[in-house]
């Protein structure tokens, strides 16, 4: 019963994700809203750790496989892009690598130089 | 045989699962950043559909299983977060100024590099959304007048990408500190960047997701903003 309830409680917000994307006029996926109601459950107690962790755990180890078809897809959106390849590819290759260097240092050096509260407070 | 094929059930995903297997064995043996799991599983499922002839929606129609668990799986990450919450409060500054400034380098760069190139409006929102977690890409690319399916395509290459680089890019950049490095990998490749993160560490992938609903907030918004830059 453990696991059929761990995955009725992650389905049903799912649910609730998806009714919320429906009646919002944002264009924000229902895994987002998702994410942040089941964050909300937590934090407020609602919904405990232990009754949702061996599913969750189980899920997030499986993700990477999740993303083989999306990919494998790209077989038939080669003929849309190869026309423009060389922007695109050059500009996906610099930004990603741009991004993740600045983002990660960025915050490397707001630690390092005490953004913390507990050193403010 | 194809028919077979295609009314296989489990067969597509069968095939993503195997593929994905020898990718993890691959990589035990040879350390290096060519060996993805993810990037050989996608590889292997290519060819193999392209030298048995078997069509590329057969494999999506049977795959198509695994792919509806990717909500859930995407919501579930909400519960590395929540227990590394002690650690967000105290850097909690930050880490939102990190992935602030992550998602302006990403639209600002795209900007300058479409001037480069002198692309059209169409083609500069198409990539501006490149850095965040599908769904809400599409939705933009959509809004601003972007053609989906190259969003869609150039989202994935991102995401495999920074799984991919993510751990030599850090080493390089002396990124060492793994709430730096969740974020750096959440902000640049979203939930495909934060499979990776996960593998990392419980710190690096609950800095990740947290990092994929931020940067995909706040893109929603700057996004909408850059698109006037090139009209």
């Amino acid at each position: 019963m453990r696991f059929l309830r761990q995955f009725g409680i992650i389905l049903l917000i799912s649910f609730i994700g998806e009714i919320l994307y429906v009646l919002l006029p944002f264009p924000i996926p229902a895994s987002i809203y998702g994410i942040i109601i089941l964050f909300l459950c937590l934090e407020t107690g609602l919904v405990s750790v232990a009754s949702v962790k061996e599913t969750s755990d189980f899920l997030i180890e499986i993700m990477p496989i999740m993303f083989v078809p999306a990919a494998v897809g790209l077989m038939d959106s080669w003929q849309t892009i190869k026309s423009d390849l060389v922007p695109y590819a050059v500009i996906t290759v610099i930004t990603t690598c741009v991004v993740m260097i600045v983002s990660g240092r960025v915050v490397q050096l707001g630690i390092r130089f005490g953004m913390r509260r507990d050193k403010h407070e | 045989m194809s028919e077979f094929f295609e009314t296989s059930v489990f067969f597509g995903v069968f095939l993503s699962i195997l593929s994905y297997g020898i990718g993890v064995m691959l990589k035990k043996k040879w350390k290096l950043a060519v060996f993805n799991p993810l990037l050989i599983a996608v590889v292997i499922v290519i060819l193999f559909l392209t030298v048995s002839n078997i069509d590329c929606s057969v494999y999506q129609e049977g795959a198509k299983s695994i792919s509806f668990l990717l909500t859930p799986a995407t919501i579930c990450l909400a519960v590395p977060l929540y227990e590394q919450m002690e650690l967000l409060k105290k850097n909690y500054k930050a880490v939102l100024i990190g992935i602030f400034s992550g998602v302006l380098t990403s639209l600002a760069s795209i900007l300058l590099l479409a001037f480069l190139f002198e692309l059209d409006h169409a083609s500069y929102v198409t990539l501006l959304p490149k850095s965040i977690t599908t769904a809400i890409g599409m939705g933009v690319s959509e809004e601003l007048g972007g053609y989906v399916s190259i969003t869609v395509a150039v989202i994935i290459v991102t995401g495999v990408m920074g799984n991919m680089f993510a751990e030599t890019i850090c080493r390089i950049f002396k990124i060492h500190d793994p709430i730096a490095i969740g974020i750096a990998i959440g902000t640049s490749s979203h939930a495909i960047g934060t499979a990776k993160a996960m593998e990392l560490g419980e710190v690096e992938g609950a800095m990740s997701s947290l990092s994929i609903v931020v940067s995909g907030i706040l893109t929603v918004i700057g996004a909408s903003l850059f698109a006037q830059f090139i009209v």
